[in-house]
């Protein structure tokens, strides 16, 4: 799934149809009135805004319902084994346990939705707080890995689609799929042993707050190991599909022209090729922020970054339900906010996408 | 597609990658087939019984006397413990995958052929799915069915779900309307006999190289669970939770948590390979 060239190349199918137009000029539609530019943008955008709303509740609802149906008495967990009959009763009463589930969830959304997600029964401490401490933290790691692997991946696709057959294309693929078949918790571990255990150059673990515990240095430092770890799987993916997708577009009628218009090999790669392959790139960046968020689970777990993964390991563990649902809810709006913000950055790179719409 | 780049340069262009493919291919089922013949044959080879602990031979070094590959905190034969682990790791990862494949084929058959409410409802209830990211969405699976070597393989299963129904729903939307399916219908074949005869042997190849595909992502995701701890449990065998186990000695001896996880890496890559090799072998295009 992840190593195939063309399977990767999902922007190619979500592209919709070209259809010719001009910048600032209302195309004539099939039927009913003929709208702006600006018209069709902002009815894409609410269309979109609606939508990522309704899976939001959605979302949430998953979430509760899942651990609602979790095996456990939250009463019992609270009070602890020597309660009696009537104080879970009583407890049960209080925190609306006895009222039918459609009412919890209502009670519970209502709750979220003013930024009331509980309070966290193994930290005894509001919820909302403490996801956000650790949220702060995944996201430096995962914009670490970003920054390490699109560039990168960008430029190895870019030089093994320009020259297929060559080393470089060779050493592409090997990349990627050594890149999707090494399992993240591994290849952290082996880079503890190697940098820091065995030449001493980085720290494995020690973040202990999310900014760093020792200033910029410290927290780079801190970093390095972890993000390069996170990186390769995007790595893998983003080179891959620059690859494919470059491959594709350089096949276009439009590059030739270009060519024989004598423009230099860096301005037909690097300008009217990549442009065109940037459709594709959108459409995995959403998708890998997703997997960078939730994947860091893993490496959070082996350098013992103090993000929200690691926490919501612990709290699984320890059947810290306000906290594992907090997390899960966090996680999954922001990824439903980043397929959000895919969807508008594909209007921007793509004219078709608006037109269309 | 891209092999329409240039005529020119199409043979060199293909003949080299294709060459490559069916090395990566061998290679592939290569290493498949070994890890699968000595997982199966685990109880008859001459191993140390993987739970046996020897306290007074903990982390020794690979090629130790009685220990080839070293032994862990415990004491317990590495090499004993990592063919045991194969066995874990490929029942996980095949049950896994088959029970996506059959749900996630049964549903896709069904909403792609038949359409309507059902389609529309089964669609958004795979939007939902979704809408998680994969792994948070088996974390979560996993929190409310509880930590286990079951449970988290029933937990990456039905993540996969939604990629098969979604890949199924839409290739039977295309064959539906195809010309062989309009004459079986003519001929006064049932829908029942239409799925089953010619509906399905037309999606029978793309899932098969969705599975072979499938199989190194679920090996690894079942991996992952059980070293954060919500897999399989100790002392089972297995490759994830001996990673976890070795993590605590890395200073002293690296041996333990690398060599599980080199395991992992090389049924990971071999599957990896040879799902690449088989979308190559029944795709035309990449001939």
């Amino acid at each position: 799934m992840l190593g195939s060239d063309d399977a990767v190349a999902a922007g190619a199918i979500l592209r919709p149809p070209a259809r010719a137009c001009q910048d600032g000029v209302a195309l004539p539609s099939r039927a009913g009135p003929s709208y702006t530019r600006a018209d069709r943008m902002r009815r894409y955008l609410t269309h979109r805004l609606l939508s990522a709303l309704l899976v939001l509740v959605g979302v949430s609802f998953v979430v509760f319902l899942a651990l609602h149906m979790a095996p456990g008495d939250p009463a019992q967990v609270l009070l602890g084994p020597m309660a009696t009959p009537s104080e879970l009763t009583n407890l049960r009463t209080q925190l609306g346990l006895d009222r039918p589930m459609i009412v919890q969830y209502g009670r519970w959304a209502g709750r979220a939705v003013q930024g009331d997600l509980g309070r966290s029964i193994m930290l005894r401490r509001p919820v909302l707080p403490e996801l956000a401490r650790r949220f702060q933290a995944t996201l430096i790691l995962a914009g670490g890995a970003l920054v390490l692997a699109f560039p990168t991946g960008i430029l190895l696709g870019m030089l093994a689609a320009t020259r297929p057959g060559s080393p470089i294309d060779g050493l592409s693929r090997v990349v990627a799929m050594v890149g999707i078949s090494m399992p993240a918790f591994w290849v952290g571990l082996l880079l503890i042993i190697g940098f820091s255990v065995k030449l001493g150059w980085l720290p494995g673990t020690g973040m202990y707050s999310p900014a760093g515990d020792g200033g910029a240095r410290d927290l780079l430092a801190h970093l390095i190991l972890p993000a390069v770890t996170l990186s390769l799987v995007p790595l893998a993916i983003v080179s891959r599909l620059t690859r494919s997708s470059m491959l594709d577009v350089i096949a276009q009628d439009y590059v030739r022209t270009a060519r024989a218009k004598g423009a230099s090999e860096t301005r037909v790669i690097g300008w009217h090729a990549f442009r065109n392959t940037l459709v594709a790139l959108v459409t995995v960046l959403g998708l890998q922020v997703g997997y960078l968020l939730a994947g860091a689970v893993y490496v959070e777990t082996v350098f013992a970054w103090p993000g929200i993964g690691f926490m919501m390991v612990n709290a699984i563990l320890t059947r810290d339900f306000p906290l594992v649902q907090g997390g899960v809810l966090l996680i999954a709006a922001t990824y439903v906010a980043i397929n959000l913000a895919t969807d508008f950055l594909y209007a921007v790179v793509d004219p078709r996408v608006r037109h269309v719409h | 597609m891209s092999t329409e780049a240039s005529p020119s340069s199409a043979p060199t262009v293909r003949s080299a990658p294709v060459r490559r493919r069916r090395r990566g291919r061998a290679v592939g089922v290569l290493i498949v087939t070994v890890v699968a013949v000595v997982a199966a044959l685990a109880p008859a080879l001459p191993l140390a019984d993987p739970n046996r602990t020897q306290p007074s031979r903990r982390l020794a070094p690979p090629l130790s006397p009685d220990h080839a590959l070293g032994s862990d905190h415990l004491g317990r034969d590495l090499l004993s413990r990592v063919v045991w682990g194969a066995r874990v790791s490929l029942v996980v990862g095949v049950l896994a995958t088959l029970l996506a494949m059959l749900a996630g084929t049964a549903i896709g058959l069904v909403t792609g052929f038949y359409g309507g409410l059902t389609d529309n409802l089964a669609m958004r209830g795979i939007d939902l799915i979704m809408a998680f990211p994969y792994i948070l969405l088996a974390m979560l699976l996993v929190a409310a069915l509880g930590p286990g070597l079951v449970n988290a393989m029933v937990a990456v299963a039905v993540v996969n779900v939604s990629f098969y129904t979604r890949g199924v729903r839409a290739a039977v939307l295309l064959l539906r309307e195809q010309e062989f399916v309009e004459a079986a219908r003519a001929v006064g074949s049932t829908e029942g006999r239409i799925l089953r005869r010619h509906i399905l042997p037309g999606i029978a190849g793309p899932i098969l190289v969705f599975v072979s595909m499938n199989i190194g992502v679920m090996i690894t995701e079942s991996a992952g669970l059980s070293f954060i701890g919500l897999g399989a449990q100790p002392p089972t065998a297995d490759w994830g939770t001996m990673l976890a186990d070795g993590r605590q000695f890395i200073t002293v001896a690296a041996h333990v948590a690398a060599i599980p996880g080199l395991a992992i890496f090389v049924l990971v890559l071999g599957c990896n390979l040879l799902g690449d090799g088989l979308r190559d072998a029944l795709d035309p295009r990449l001939r």
